[in-house]
């Protein structure tokens, strides 16, 4: 079974129906790119997996275990919902970075947080019995993930007084540090200049070499074909065309595909 | 030199009145503020239409109204078998006034957080108590902190209005002097609330300073 299964997920706000009918798996260590025009639902798809809305139908399931199911009546809790929001990190278009806090801080915040939680309930977390030991390997593993995105240097830097490309690299490392089975990316270079994109970008094509399973949703075209095994065109709520990278940006069979492909090469 | 003093002293009592009704009113209707706010920023609509008709009438009517509402209304309702004492009447009436100010401020700030700074916490496990506690609540602050030092300003020099149901504040006394002829008390009393200012405007300036080491 793949690490991940969306089974017919299904979305609307209000009459909109924004998700018709979503399936797709992801093996461990793919990464998946997910491509399409601007209102075709690639956000609400990811935002569905990260439990930011609640689909109307369908099925997520990570690792045999499922976290949602459309069909089950019985409403979830609140800690359940943050439980299952484990399973998934998600990068912000705009970074959404906490302006008050240290780079660091901003990677280690919600681990402690976590931490403290979890070694009261059931007396460790990854290992630690205590809360200070907690501390200290929530720290390190911190530090190691600042040196991953090449920030180290910038570990007591405000996020005020970063740059665009570097912000969402910390941010990159903020989701990381909770270890999610599935690192989601919504458009993550949208809002940066093409000078910026280019060290976001590399950030993440390293990370797919530490075997991270990854979901980018993105407009850069060319990223995609080089860093997904598996691309996701979608059109008005449904996947309109799937597959190898070489094949749907390659050689597009769906009309769609190719109209919105041809776009990118006008330029 | 002798006159100086005891205009001192009766200004300096007239204010001690002053400074507890500011205390008091300060300490109350900012907690009062913050659960009205709340209120205002329901999802019940009855309990968010009962807060903003309240908020409405409150900022919509004089303050000098609603002291005298307080004050005389409750004895004239009762025959004359129910009243507030003066200063008590004066607490109630600024401390719902204030609170009703304090309220739109906090609103305000609360909802000028952007979205994603919630839905970060969200995503990356964290309660919403945390959220609100951990992210949210000092970006508040620091949005928040000019126009609530302006409004706690504007408290110093409405204190003065509980003169009009005789209360023996600052002013009130120095009118009395300037009605034995005596003018320059009122300049004085001036000096007293100039004091006051000041010092709250250095500490807010002090706070402003303290919340500056990050942007946004």
């Amino acid at each position: 079974m793949s690490l991940l299964n969306v089974n017919n997920i299904q979305k609307s706000f209000g009459k909109n129906e924004v998700l018709k009918s979503i399936s797709f798996s992801l093996e461990k260590g793919e990464v998946l790119a997910i491509i399409g025009s601007s209102g075709s639902g690639k956000t609400t798809l990811l935002r569905c997996l990260n439990f930011l809305e609640t689909p109307q139908k369908g099925k997520i399931i990570v690792n045999d275990k499922v976290l949602f199911d459309g069909d089950d009546p019985s409403k979830k809790t609140d800690s359940q919902i943050r439980k299952n929001r484990l399973h998934f990190g998600l990068v912000f278009q705009s970074f959404n970075l906490f302006p008050q806090y240290k780079v660091i801080d901003n990677i280690t915040l919600a681990p402690m947080l976590a931490a403290k939680e979890q070694i009261k309930k059931s007396g460790e977390y990854m290992g630690a019995k205590t809360y200070k030991q907690a501390q200290e390997i929530i720290r390190e593993n911190a530090l190691s993930l600042l040196e991953r995105v090449g920030l180290s240097e910038k570990r007591d830097a405000y996020p005020g007084n970063l740059s665009g490309g570097q912000q969402q690299r910390v941010a990159i490392a903020r989701a990381l540090a909770l270890n999610p089975d599935v690192l989601c990316f919504d458009e993550p270079t949208s809002a940066l200049d093409p000078e910026l994109t280019g060290e976001v970008l590399n950030v993440i094509k390293g990370l797919k070499t530490s075997d991270s399973t990854m979901i980018v949703v993105t407009h850069e075209i060319d990223f995609a074909r080089d860093v997904a095994d598996k691309i996701i065109f979608m059109d008005n709520g449904v996947i309109a065309e799937e597959g190898a990278p070489e094949q749907v940006i390659g050689n597009p069979q769906n009309p769609r595909t190719k109209e919105f492909l041809s776009r990118f090469n006008q330029f | 030199m002798e006159q100086f003093i005891n205009v001192s002293q009766q200004l300096l009592k007239g204010f001690g009145e002053n400074s507890f009704i500011f205390i008091i009113t300060l300490l109350l209707s900012l907690p009062l503020g913050f659960i009205v706010s709340m209120g205002s920023r329901s999802r019940f609509v009855p309990l968010k239409i009962v807060t903003k008709l309240f908020v409405w009438i409150i900022r919509g009517t004089p303050l000098m109204l609603q002291l005298f509402v307080v004050f005389y209304v409750p004895p004239l309702m009762s025959g004359g078998s129910f009243n507030f004492p003066r200063m008590n009447a004066a607490l109630i009436a600024f401390v719902i006034n204030y609170a009703a100010y304090f309220s739109e401020i906090f609103r305000g700030g609360i909802e000028a957080i952007p979205k994603g700074q919630y839905e970060a916490g969200q995503v990356l496990g964290m309660k919403k108590s945390q959220i609100f506690f951990k992210i949210v609540l000092l970006q508040v602050i620091k949005r928040i902190t000019a126009p609530i030092g302006n409004e706690i300003i504007t408290l110093v020099k409405d204190t003065s209005l509980a003169s009009v149901i005789a209360i023996p504040e600052i002013l009130m006394n120095a009118k009395d002097f300037s009605m034995q002829g005596l003018i320059w008390p009122l300049f004085y009393s001036a000096l007293f609330f100039l004091a006051f200012c000041g010092v709250l405007t250095l500490l807010f300036s002090f706070f402003e300073k303290k919340l500056d080491y990050y942007k946004g």
